[in-house]
């Protein structure tokens, strides 16, 4: 074990067990107004006219005719108005804002608004979609060829459901004006995507514009793009009414209207020479993306780079598109866009390998990447690739092959399955974006008293970041810890080292820290105050063509491998976990509890994806908008976890480190549903598989 | 007026008796360890013990509570247990965004004070009403465990 992996008590911990960590519902401002936002009734509709009954002093309306700058919200493109002009695109849409000192007063105002709406025909399903956002494709080596000369084609199609975030805290921001300036506090992941958002919706100079983060109950990607939209809205409104203002969504409100998991339909051909090898797959994605396109495009473009898992396929042929639905904007959630096709691959080569008669495993281990392979973009596989060692270690913690034989056959009421996955996940953000957009900068700085300081627009979000790189800066001077100060980050203070996304924050800025802190090492003045930057400097990559899709894709990749065991009850359908394993090689571990809690609470979620998290949208209206009706996972739903990480350090990682957090919810919903196959032999392609989705196939599914 | 203890202090106020005793203890007491996550009793991030029982004060009505025994983080913090689950959530990593935390204390306390050798499924059972998105719960379920161990005597 590296030094550095050793775990220590987090940064934050002792506030957040005292419950002195102030999250942004803490913080109390005096004479603070509350808001609340009216929202769209309708999928499509076109505004007639809004009634606003009479207010009293003190209440306050504000709309787009408020906006200094433009009615438009930053994301990657900027389409989605802050508060609707002429026109509504989905239920939850912000028409309008208001404000004032007694909350409940201000909803009854809400209540009291009456609008006039003429609807049209709005599209709720990507069944019924025709409009989409973004196009992407690309191919590597002859796939017409290959399956020109296939002896054998096997299709099969592939629907996931939405996944909600469902962090405990909700989305929430304060605003406030002072000297011609908008200060923003709230829980985000984010904070210079705040400010750009907030900078181009008021029209102001950069300097006017401040944001902080407060500290965040979980995000999960969930608080990558929307906090711009509460930041903008409040921006305006405190911009006009001049003074501090508070919006906090309440649960159900912020299931039904931030961006949540893409629900997608897959469809994969494989082409099949004589021996049922496979010489070429072709690839289809459509992600529902709702009313408008925000993060959708990137999210694509990682599903398709993901389409083939950890397979050397040598004729391929990717495809994809968002379409576009009068339904909530979906987003970023853990593994943006990956999930989707690692579920697919990973059950389309578990039922390829049933049709000819293999073992999954057998068929999944001919086609595995190694070092030195050609990826799908055409990008080389630059670093060791331990998917053998990880697999051996899997295997005895699991003992996957023998019981994979032995839940052949079963019968009776109660059964028995057992499944694995493989997958990767690209670290960081796709190709040269890093250089080319992100452009991160960090400041190490030595105080008098010869503290030091990290600043860093990267936010902990309970994945435990302030621990990690403060870990990373004080391994390399040699000094204790507590010498190490990270403190959520106000872009006023910290220069933008780029968003909390994508598992780039330990892995890239975490490398500019450790290079930060080199060099203040070699030029350390006592009791001077001193401030080392440092930019960021891409690797050697193949270059990135985001046009044709070729490159690579990534600076380098983390791998997984993950066994679910399972019994069935086949009359009821419902499963009950017997054990879940996970092998992980994230590079060089940078403390192993933080890590054990990546990948507890990561593979979790996972089989929450695949068994139970199912939400939809009936007419547009999500019908799983609280708590009480979208089921996470409880302490009862689950069981203990085996883990373990191998060592396979990467130079252009801090002592070695690559992403962590996204990867650890990749893999357990395949293997979930493999062993659910096994257990009641039908096949299965869809999820979330929930008892009632089941039963269902038992009685109309096909035989495996 | 409404008198009850708030943390061993015998507090009074008055309001109107459907009001919610999260909100009481956020906006009149200040007390902001109680979050509110979901607002109808299915996370558990406001749990407070009320009489020894573990209770969402989101759902709890001011007018119920006349005379009763309240205990919050604040109060609880104060005390020896709570310093040894303090060691223990830090040794297993229970925390990551820590929203969830300061009701998922107050389900170990809950539990604990009942039983000071629960099993792994006592232990599911007492937190299965608190939320935690983070963690995946094993690590919490650790952490309790451990507390229960290390801090034999204590409860």
């Amino acid at each position: 074990m590296h030094k550095i992996s050793q775990p220590v008590i987090k940064k934050d911990h002792i506030e957040k067990m005292s419950g002195d960590a102030k999250y942004i519902a803490d913080i109390k401002i005096d004479d603070i107004l509350h808001a609340k936002i009216l929202r769209s009734t309708k999928a499509h509709a076109r505004i007639v006219e809004i009634k606003i009954p009479k207010l009293e002093d003190g209440y306050y309306i504000v709309d787009y005719k408020d906006i200094p700058g433009e009615n438009v919200l930053k994301v990657v493109t900027s389409e989605q108005p802050i508060f609707a002009e002429e026109e509504v695109n989905f239920i939850g849409e912000a028409i309008l804002l208001v404000a004032g000192k007694d909350e409940a007063r201000v909803q009854e105002i809400i209540h009291s608004i009456e609008v006039v709406y003429e609807e049209e025909k709005a599209i709720y399903t990507l069944e019924d979609a025709t409009e989409f956002t973004s196009e992407y494709g690309y191919k590597k080596g002859e796939a017409e060829k290959a399956f020109e000369h296939a002896a054998k084609v096997i299709e099969e199609t592939f629907d996931t459901g939405y996944q909600e975030q469902a962090y405990i805290e909700p989305q929430g921001v304060i605003g406030y004006l002072q000297d011609n300036k908008v200060t923003i506090l709230g829980s985000m992941q984010c904070p210079y995507y705040v400010k750009a958002a907030v900078v181009q919706v008021m029209g102001y100079e950069e300097n006017q514009v401040q944001i902080i983060q407060t500290t965040t109950g979980g995000g999960f990607g969930g608080k990558e793009d929307y906090p711009s939209m509460l930041g903008c809205q409040v921006a305006i409104a405190t911009a006009k009414i001049k003074k501090p203002i508070r919006l906090i969504l309440n649960r159900r409100e912020d299931m039904a209207v931030t961006p949540k998991r893409h629900p997608a339909h897959l469809v994969y051909r494989a082409a099949l020479d004589k021996e049922n090898n496979i010489i070429g797959m072709d690839v289809e994605i459509k992600l529902d993306g709702g009313a408008y396109a925000g993060l959708s495009s990137v999210v694509l473009q990682r599903s398709l780079i993901t389409a083939t898992g950890v397979y050397l396929i040598p004729n391929i042929k990717i495809h994809g598109k968002v379409m576009t639905t009068n339904t909530v904007p979906n987003g970023a959630f853990r593994g943006f866009g990956a999930p989707q096709s690692l579920f697919a691959i990973e059950t389309f080569m578990v039922h390829l390998a049933n049709k000819i008669g293999l073992t999954p495993l057998e068929f999944k281990e001919k086609y595995l990447y190694k070092q030195g392979d050609i990826t799908a973009t055409s990008g080389k596989l630059q670093f060791p690739v331990k998917l053998p060692e990880m697999l051996h270690n899997i295997e005895d913690m699991s003992l996957y092959k023998r019981k994979k034989e032995q839940y052949t056959n079963q019968s009776g009421r109660y059964r028995k399955g057992i499944g694995m996955a493989f997958f990767l996940h690209g670290c960081g953000f796709t190709g040269s974006a890093e250089r080319d957009l992100i452009k991160s900068v960090v400041k190490l700085v030595k105080h008098e008293d010869n503290t030091l300081e990290i600043l860093s627009s990267n936010t902990d979000i309970g994945q435990g970041l302030k621990t990690t790189l403060c870990k990373v800066v004080a391994e390399v001077l040699e000094i204790p810890l507590s010498q190490v100060k990270f403190i959520n980050p106000d872009t006023d203070r910290v220069p933008n080292s780029g968003p909390t996304v994508a598992s780039r924050s330990l892995m890239i800025v975490g490398k500019l820290l450790e290079r930060a802190a080199k060099r203040l090492r070699d030029n350390w003045i006592l009791n001077k105050y001193q401030v080392i930057e440092e930019h960021y400097k891409q690797p050697y990559m193949i270059p990135w063509d985001s046009n044709t899709f070729s490159g690579d894709a990534y600076p380098t990749y983390s791998w997984g491998i993950n066994v679910v065991e399972v019994e069935v009850d086949t009359m009821l359908a419902t499963t009950n976990l017997l054990g879940v394993w996970g092998v992980y090689d994230v590079g060089t571990v940078i403390d192993q509890t933080i890590m054990k809690g990546q990948m507890e609470g990561g593979m979790l979620q996972g089989l929450g994806y695949a068994s139970m998290e199912k939400m939809e949208n009936l007419e547009g209206v999500i019908r799983q908008a609280s708590i009480t009706d979208y089921t996470i996972p409880t302490a009862k739903d689950t069981i203990p976890f085996e883990t373990a990480c191998i060592d396979n350090p990467y130079e252009d990682g801090p002592f070695g480190a690559k992403g962590a957090g996204e990867l650890t919810i990749l893999g357990t919903a395949p293997a979930y549903i493999e062993a659910v196959e096994q257990a009641v032999g039908i096949g299965i392609n869809c999820i979330p598989l929930t008892p009632e989705k089941l039963l269902k196939l038992e009685k109309g599914g096909f035989q495996l | 007026m409404i008198n009850f203890f708030l943390n061993e202090e015998n507090v009074q106020i008055d309001c109107d008796p459907s009001f919610r005793l999260l909100d009481i203890l956020r906006d009149k007491f200040q007390l902001m360890g109680p979050k509110e996550g979901c607002g109808e009793g299915e996370c558990g991030a406001c749990a407070v013990i009320i009489d020894g029982k573990l209770i969402n004060s989101c759902l709890v009505a001011m007018g119920s509570l006349n005379n009763s025994k309240v205990i919050t983080i604040e109060g609880y913090s104060k005390t020896d247990r709570y310093k040894v689950l303090e060691r223990t959530f830090a040794e297993a990593g229970a925390v990551q965004c820590g929203f969830c935390t300061p009701g998922m204390i107050m389900a170990a306390e809950a539990l604990l004070s009942v039983n000071a050798n629960p099993t792994v499924e006592d232990i599911r059972e007492a937190i299965s009403g608190n939320l935690c998105r983070c963690t995946g719960y094993n690590m919490i379920i650790n952490a309790i465990k451990l507390a229960a161990e290390q801090g034999v005597g204590l409860w």
